[in-house]
């Protein structure tokens, strides 16, 4: 993922330092606290609080001593510590790929190729998976991925899936997590492209084509260089919530009657750590890495795209 | 682009079908094939039965915690927002900052960290262990200072301050009427992503009793006989069943999601300025 050159970046410098010295035009006075009060609570205790208690018990024993980075090298050493990144590494990179290719192709297509009714409908169609996200969505792939009673049986024996537990090998778990993401998550993230590629003026696309620029042309040279914004947020969304898997890799481990690993995803592990071995301070290390891992990303999207925006223009 | 809309629409067809057959027809007659509407009955009544009307305790839990949250996250951001957007104070961008971080980083990385908050402050089991954290809702903040940053002239509320009115009167008379289709928004985003939150709950909540309808049907699935021989023997719940557990539990967001379609894009086109 690279985060070059987002477009506007450059006309977008704060007009911090002109704002210091006049007074600003509009206050709010002692009530502003007033409003932003119950907010600011819940985000000291849901946000800022148990971070610093994480941060407080990755550092310390269950005796509460100071220990300085043992609890994180004890976590890195565990031998189920990096088969959990490792299983996650390659489903993010499966998960990532298909995602932008698929979700961009399909928008460019259902914009420009596709007759505006059918493309509504079909927009729809992709989008309403994403109501069934989180447990209901893991369910319904069990079903899906049973040859016995799935509507794609005949796909899944073609390809030498003959029974559940054959599909259900943990070798194919990345896949089939990369299947029920992306039949949830993906929908939503093709409207939204797509909502994108609307916004991109009818006359800088006629002028391609006045140039004689065709479809694939205008898509690859026009049309997704002008939403990279978006594919770069969608990439790094996708990338922090892909890290930090635990329903689904949980569920699936219930299906397949303990054959997938307990502590397949690093969430998992900081579970198990938790609630089996009943060492917080160990779980809260593991957090930490989770923790830094989605701070590096928002940070990255805040501090290096224009996509928020802090200020008044 | 056909092969496509398959692969998203046959598994929600397949799901719909489901409950209407019987768990032998489910597995001998044709996978998209309708049974009879009886049979819904019954698969309703083995699902009703199951823990004495867990189900539909689940469904209740669901609906408080996912209810309250909403109130809170509105109480709490529609203020917020509107502060952050149309006044000026001290800490305001170091509120927006963490903000926005907070909101990019994906709610699970905070749950085992707030688990072992809850824990230290006994509060594991209760309601509140749920209700509070899914109220702190960042992205609605956001969402709300986006709308009225954009969408709220200050040379309105300047003109609503010289004419005597209080800073409280300035948001309810002004900003709360126009803050309709923003608090939609929110509201939509904040009641879907807790329905459907199974983490926290997961983790908070020990007993059956208390679960929201996510945790319960993790529970009906361990109860399955085709997923769980053991514990699973001689109970009702079988895949027509479980289907219906499915689709009567996501039915809330299933029926948003219908009518929401456009609300999904300008909330996340609303990410961003448009550049």
């Amino acid at each position: 993922m690279t985060l070059v050159a987002m477009d506007s970046a450059t006309n977008a410098v704060p007009s911090r330092p002109s704002r210091r010295g006049a007074k600003p035009r509009w206050e709010g006075g002692i009530a502003s606290y007033l409003f932003v009060a119950g907010y600011t609570v819940l985000l000291a205790a849901f946000g800022i609080f148990p971070t610093g208690y994480a941060l407080y018990l990755a550092f310390t024993n269950d005796r509460g001593q100071f220990v300085g980075f043992n609890q994180f090298s004890k976590v890195a050493g565990d031998y189920r510590f990096l088969p959990a990144f490792e299983n996650i590494a390659v489903y993010l990179a499966l998960w990532l790929v298909m995602l932008v290719v698929m979700t961009v192709l399909t928008a460019v297509a259902l914009r420009s190729w596709v007759r505006p009714g059918l493309s509504s409908l079909l927009r729809f169609l992709y989008y309403l998976p994403g109501a069934l996200a989180g447990v209901a969505s893991v369910l319904v792939w069990l079903f899906m991925l049973d040859p016995s009673v799935s509507p794609a049986g005949p796909l899944l024996r073609a390809i030498g899936q003959d029974s559940f537990a054959a599909t259900l090998n943990p070798s194919h778990l990345p896949v089939i997590l990369f299947l029920i993401a992306f039949w949830t998550g993906a929908g939503g993230w093709i409207v939204v492209m797509y909502g994108a590629l609307n916004n991109i003026s009818e006359d800088v696309l006629e002028a391609a084509r006045m140039d004689g620029a065709g479809r694939w042309k205008t898509a690859w040279h026009i049309q997704i260089p002008m939403i990279r914004k978006w594919i770069t947020y969608m990439s790094i969304l996708a990338f922090a919530a892909g890290t930090q898997l635990f329903v689904e890799p949980q569920l699936l481990q219930t299906a397949s009657l303990g054959r997938v690993s307990p502590t397949w995803s690093p969430n998992q592990l900081a579970y198990v750590y938790a609630f089996q071995q009943g060492d917080f301070n160990g779980a809260a290390a593991i957090s930490i890495f989770l923790l830094v891992l989605g701070l590096v990303c928002a940070g990255v999207l805040v501090a290096r795209s224009d996509l928020f925006k802090l200020e008044e223009q | 682009m056909a092969l496509f809309a398959l692969f998203f629409v046959l598994p929600v067809i397949w799901l719909l079908l489901a409950p209407s057959k019987t768990a032998d027809q489910v597995v001998h007659d044709w996978p998209l094939s309708f049974g009879s509407f009886s049979q819904i009955g019954h698969a309703w009544s083995h699902l009703i039965s199951f823990q004495n009307h867990a189900l539909l305790t689940w469904m209740r839990n669901s609906a408080i915690y996912s209810g309250g949250s909403l109130v809170l996250t509105l109480a709490t951001s529609v203020p917020a927002g509107y502060a952050l957007a149309l006044t000026r104070f001290r800490g305001r961008t170091t509120l927006l900052v963490v903000t926005l971080i907070s909101m990019i980083m994906p709610s699970a990385t905070l749950v085992l960290p707030i688990f072992l908050e809850m824990n230290q402050f006994h509060l594991i089991g209760t309601i509140w262990s749920v209700i509070l954290p899914f109220s702190f809702y960042p992205f609605g903040v956001y969402l709300v200072y986006i709308y009225f940053a954009t969408s709220l002239p200050r040379e309105i509320i300047a003109a609503a301050r010289i004419d005597g009115c209080s800073e409280w009167q300035v948001f309810t008379r002004i900003a709360l009427p126009l803050a309709r289709p923003v608090v939609g928004l929110v509201a939509f985003f904040s009641f879907v992503g807790n329905w459907n939150n199974f983490f926290l709950p997961y983790l908070v909540l020990p007993n059956s009793d208390q679960f929201p309808v996510q945790v319960g049907l993790n529970q009906l699935l361990s109860s399955t006989p085709s997923f769980n021989p053991v514990a699973g023997a001689g109970l009702n719940i079988t895949i027509p069943e479980l289907a219906l557990a499915i689709i009567v539990a996501i039915l809330p967001v299933l029926v948003l999601f219908l009518f929401s379609q456009r609300s999904l894009v300008s909330g996340m086109l609303a990410g961003a300025t448009k550049g």
